[in-house]
């Protein structure tokens, strides 16, 4: 058992069931007790979702701990199947399922025989892996299985494309601006004329999967999600991956010159001559990109030799630590990553660009490695931002878990040469921020404090009595001013001189606050 | 299914329980707040602190006194020992915060696992003398707002006992003690007014802030009703005594274990009241209780006109409107008899559980106020099928649904306007003061529609997903 307050990853099948919703009709059927269902809540809030998210559950309850699920799951696969037509049913189990250990893949068996719909069984272990772990492990499965189909029936399209192409995998809902992400990188390969071939999961379709091996090569940006079934395809189908995170302007370049470097396998063959991307990168990175251009600038001088602590998921984490110290200038005392799992990989990729590296998923240790070392400014994810907040430092929000405000309406890449600028304005916004407050400090603040802080209200008339005030004291804080301005108003408009619980009350009724 | 024609009499139906509710290990996000020197402790999975962590949002950075006892693969396979596991967990617990009470909350793991902690937490207690309480509130048997109802049955085992004799004041809220001061100013004497409490002891059962709480004490206290005692109170150490002899009344429609807990167990006598939620209800409750009492109601009709008709201009704008309760949290039946009395029509009343003879008052008010009001009965439809629901309300396109948030922006998206059903749990909804909270959160999507009137844009899906809600 462990004393947890706070998780930075979920539990496996939230996993699972991004990548099945983030499929256009594909229906997840949780095997799972009643409030399980809350992934609902998160996708229509977060990504305010305007569709009724493609997950049902199976509801586990007291009979079914009793006597077994029986027909329950069966119907409930069949009923959908009938209600609409997914092409594709996952059935999840969640982590009170699988200790129940009832055979869900005969119930999946049985299911499929009837519906016209696939149903397959997500293998995720509860108590093995987290939800990115998951997520990368279903989006394989679900791959794999309709790869396998599509071999068995020849449809399989094998024939590779005319001109460049690539499939995108690994971006999916609920994923830290994957969407703004995604649009950045059609942007870029529109730019270098290479074609998308597919984009797994997010909108993609089950029926186009077959399509994926006509791809020249896979793009997996991002470390957690995507990497299992790029190997899978390289296994099978030859298919060279670039798993390179274009988040930086030396990252973006790198992974261009990946790309490059897999086309030029093909191109002279099918386009006759070998494709050179290098005025390219250096049209955007000078001129395009403002970013190669901030780090000269003298606001970006100012930051040189700043502390950051960075902390985050495998990929955020690191392609951030290396933006920090490789691109600004900045000092990183301390990278580090809740990712346990990947943490050789993390270590060999900030190894050089900070003095420290943390490998934890425990928010506390978090928390003491940033009071210990008082960085200028943290990158992390949203509990690093209120780690921030308690002890007076700014944070930007570079990573997973987030909150509905990491989900912007406008766009917001952080891949890209877009994302270059994006992340420019964060990390300068982040240390300004912190320098004014410096500034104001020192100086005792501005001089309209007083002015500011001084009591609207003529306390003169009016007696509260001690009562009325601690039950004042009760309310909170940032509607505490109103409600006295309230009944001293009323107390003044009824004659009262003093001010009791009753008085209270009655303010409330008779103004309708 | 068949039919959307709505009935004449109440009728109750039961569906397939296929519908979205919050899981009831929520409830230690209000009762660690409400119970001061509690500590919750939720024995269950990452699936159970995943949920806390994203439902609660801002709350789980502010130190919160409840916390995950994660259960790993050795404790589900039971190579650990789950005793010599939650020893080391709870004495840490002391260390750090010293809590007055730790509050177990079992789930469906614990469940599946008949992990043992009734048989477990006496002898935990004896070793760190910290009392430990049980409550099994786990998605397999119940839904959110039944969460509260555990862990209060299991309290109220620890209420001490009554025993006739002593005057049992020492227990009351703070609060209460602070309004004997100004009733001099309502020109009664305050002497008077504590030696009239001639009526046997009335303790009151429900999760409330504590504002609310002085609230109804005071409205009580008009009609020389002496609140002994709330159960839960802000301390645990203050916990009200109960026994034979002592009356109780629920003030939130979702506990009725708890009221079978008293009424069983602790011997007291249950006041079977509607709940004091809208105006309407909270004069029936005052009443109900006053005629248990003996005594006659003073004023309580005027106070009920004097808040209807500060409530004219929302009741103006919810007037002859319809809603559809999804159901969620309990509260439907309570809040339904308010908005018809305030001119509403109500479709249908979606209640995860129904308990008729707890509420058995609630459904008479709802049925009379039907009756007076002249519209048809709602159709109360226990464990609610969602898909089903959504495709009445297809046919029903009613003005407002009040749901979870699961369904509520998709809900927007096709044009029907959506209320959210948690907020109701967690705003001050009860007594004559709160009426008006309750009409602000029911007239907001109303007032929203109204500020956006003439945009033209309502239905937000592209054309061919419309129809396949």
């Amino acid at each position: 058992m462990k004393l947890a307050y706070w998780m930075y990853a979920g539990p496996a099948h939230i996993g699972t069931l991004r990548v099945a919703s983030s499929f256009r009709n594909v229906h997840a059927i949780m095997h799972a007790p009643l409030g399980d269902d809350y992934f609902n809540v998160m996708r229509s809030m977060l990504e305010r979702e305007r569709d009724f998210t493609p997950v049902t559950a199976s509801i586990v309850d007291r009979h079914v701990l009793a006597r077994g699920s029986q027909e329950k799951v069966v119907e409930n696969i069949t009923r959908k199947d009938k209600e609409e037509r997914p092409d594709l049913i996952v059935l999840t189990p969640t982590c009170t399922s699988s200790i129940l250990q009832e055979d869900l893949q005969n119930f999946v068996n049985r299911a499929s025989s009837t519906s016209y719909s696939d149903v397959i069984l997500a293998d995720v272990n509860h108590y093995r892996v987290n939800e990115l772990q998951a997520a990368d492990r279903t989006l394989e499965q679900i791959v794999r299985y309709y790869l396998e189909k599509a071999r068995k029936q020849n449809t399989l399209n094998q024939s590779i494309s005319n001109i460049p192409s690539v499939n995108i995998i690994g971006m999916f809902t609920l994923g830290f601006h994957n969407q703004h992400d995604c649009r950045e990188l059609k942007r870029l390969f529109q730019d270098l004329g290479i074609q998308v071939n597919e984009i797994i999961p997010e909108g993609g379709s089950i029926e186009n999967l077959r399509n994926i091996p006509k791809a020249w090569l896979n793009i997996v940006p991002y470390r957690e999600v995507g990497l299992m079934t790029a190997s899978y395809l390289k296994k099978e189908f030859g298919m060279p991956y670039v798993a390179i995170t274009p988040m930086g302007i030396v990252g973006t370049a790198e992974f261009i010159r990946q790309i490059e470097f897999y086309i030029n396998k093909w191109a002279p063959i099918l386009l006759g001559k070998t494709v050179n991307y290098e005025s390219y990168i250096d049209q955007q990175t000078r001129f395009v990109s403002q970013a190669a251009w901030f780090s000269r600038s003298i606001d970006c001088q100012n930051l040189t030799g700043k502390k950051a602590v960075v902390f985050g998921d495998t990929t955020h984490a690191a392609s951030m630590t290396k933006i920090l110290a490789r691109e600004m200038g900045i000092h990183v005392v301390c990278a580090g990553t809740y990712c346990k799992h990947d943490s050789d990989w993390f270590q060999e990729q900030v190894k050089g660009y900070c003095d420290e590296v943390l490998i934890t998923d425990n928010h506390t240790d978090v928390g003491d490695m940033i009071a210990r070392l008082e960085p200028s400014s943290i990158f992390g994810s949203q509990m690093e931002r209120h780690i921030g907040k308690r002890l007076d430092i700014p944070c930007g929000v570079i990573s997973a878990p987030v909150h509905i405000q990491n989900f912007p309406l406008g766009y917001r890449p952080f891949l890209g040469y877009e994302g270059t600028n994006q992340i420019a304005d964060l990390v300068y916004n982040s240390f300004t921020l912190g320098m004014e407050d410096h500034l104001l400090e020192i100086f005792g603040g501005h001089d309209t404090k007083e002015v500011i802080t001084k009591s609207l209200s003529t306390d003169l008339d009016l007696a509260w009595d001690s009562d009325s005030l601690s039950e004042l004291s009760k309310i909170p804080g940032f509607v505490r001013g109103k409600i006295k301005r309230n009944t001293e108003k009323f107390a003044r408009q009824n004659s009262l001189s003093k001010i009791t619980v009753e008085v209270m009350y009655a303010a409330k009724e008779a103004l309708n606050a | 299914m068949s039919s959307n024609r709505v009935p004449d009499t109440l009728t109750f139906e039961c569906e397939t329980g296929n519908y979205h509710t919050f899981c009831p290990i929520s409830c230690v996000a209000w009762l660690y707040q409400k119970i001061e020197d509690s500590f919750f402790l939720v024995i269950g999975t990452k699936t159970c602190g995943y949920f806390l962590q994203n439902a609660l949002g801002v709350m789980i950075f502010a130190e919160p006194r409840y916390a995950m006892a994660e259960l790993e693969e050795g404790d589900i396979s039971a190579q650990l020992n789950d005793y010599v596991e939650l020893k080391r967990l709870c004495v840490q617990i002391k260390k750090n915060r010293n809590p007055s009470v730790i509050v177990w909350i079992g789930t469906c793991t614990t469940e599946i696992i008949k992990m043992d902690l009734e048989g477990m937490a006496p002898r935990l207690e004896g070793e760190i003398g910290i009392p430990i309480v049980v409550a099994r509130a786990n998605g397999l048997d119940y839904a959110f707002t039944q969460g509260e109802d555990t862990v209060l049955a299991a309290m109220a085992h620890r209420c001490p006992d009554y025993n006739g004799a002593s005057p049992n004041t020492t227990n009351q809220d703070q609060a209460i003690q602070g309004l004997l001061s100004f009733l001099p100013l309502k020109a009664r004497n305050v002497y008077e007014e504590q030696s009239v409490s001639t009526h046997p002891p009335l303790v009151l059962f429900g999760s409330l802030p504590s504002n609310v709480v002085s609230q109804l004490n005071l409205e009580l206290k008009k009609q020389s009703i002496q609140v002994s005692g709330w159960l839960p109170t802000q301390r645990y150490a203050e916990l009200p005594s109960v026994g034979e002899g002592v009356y109780v009344c629920g003030v939130n429609p979702f506990l009725s274990r708890t009221a079978t807990t008293l009424m069983r167990r602790k011997k007291c006598k249950l006041i079977g009241a509607p709940f004091p939620i809208g105006p309407d209800g909270t004069r029936a409750w005052i009443e109900k209780i006053c005629s248990v009492f003996d005594i006659q109601p003073q004023g309580l009709e005027e106070r009920e006109l004097q808040v209807w008709d500060s409530l004219k201009d929302y009741i103006n704008l919810v007037r002859g409107k319809s809603v559809f309760f999804m159901g969620d949290n309990l509260l439907e039946v309570s809040l339904a008899r308010f908005l018809i009395r305030c001119g509403m029509i109500v479709y249908e009343i979606g209640i995860p559980y129904m308990d008729k003879r707890y509420q058995a008052a609630e459904l008479a008010l709802l049925q009379e106020t039907c009756n007076q009001m002249g519209t048809l009965m709602p159709r109360i439809v226990e464990k609610p099928d969602n898909y089903n629901q959504v495709q009445r309300m297809r046919e029903l396109q009613p003005d407002l649904a009040i749901t979870g948030m699961a369904h509520a922006n998709p809900l927007e998206a096709r044009g029907i306007s959506t209320k959210w059903s948690v907020e109701f749990t967690f705003a001050q909804i009860h007594g004559f003061t709160n009426a008006r909270d309750i009409l602000e959160l029911v007239t907001r999507p109303l007032r929203r529609n109204l500020s956006l009137e003439n945009l033209g844009w309502t239905a937000l899906v592209k054309k061919d997903k419309i129809n396949i809600i």
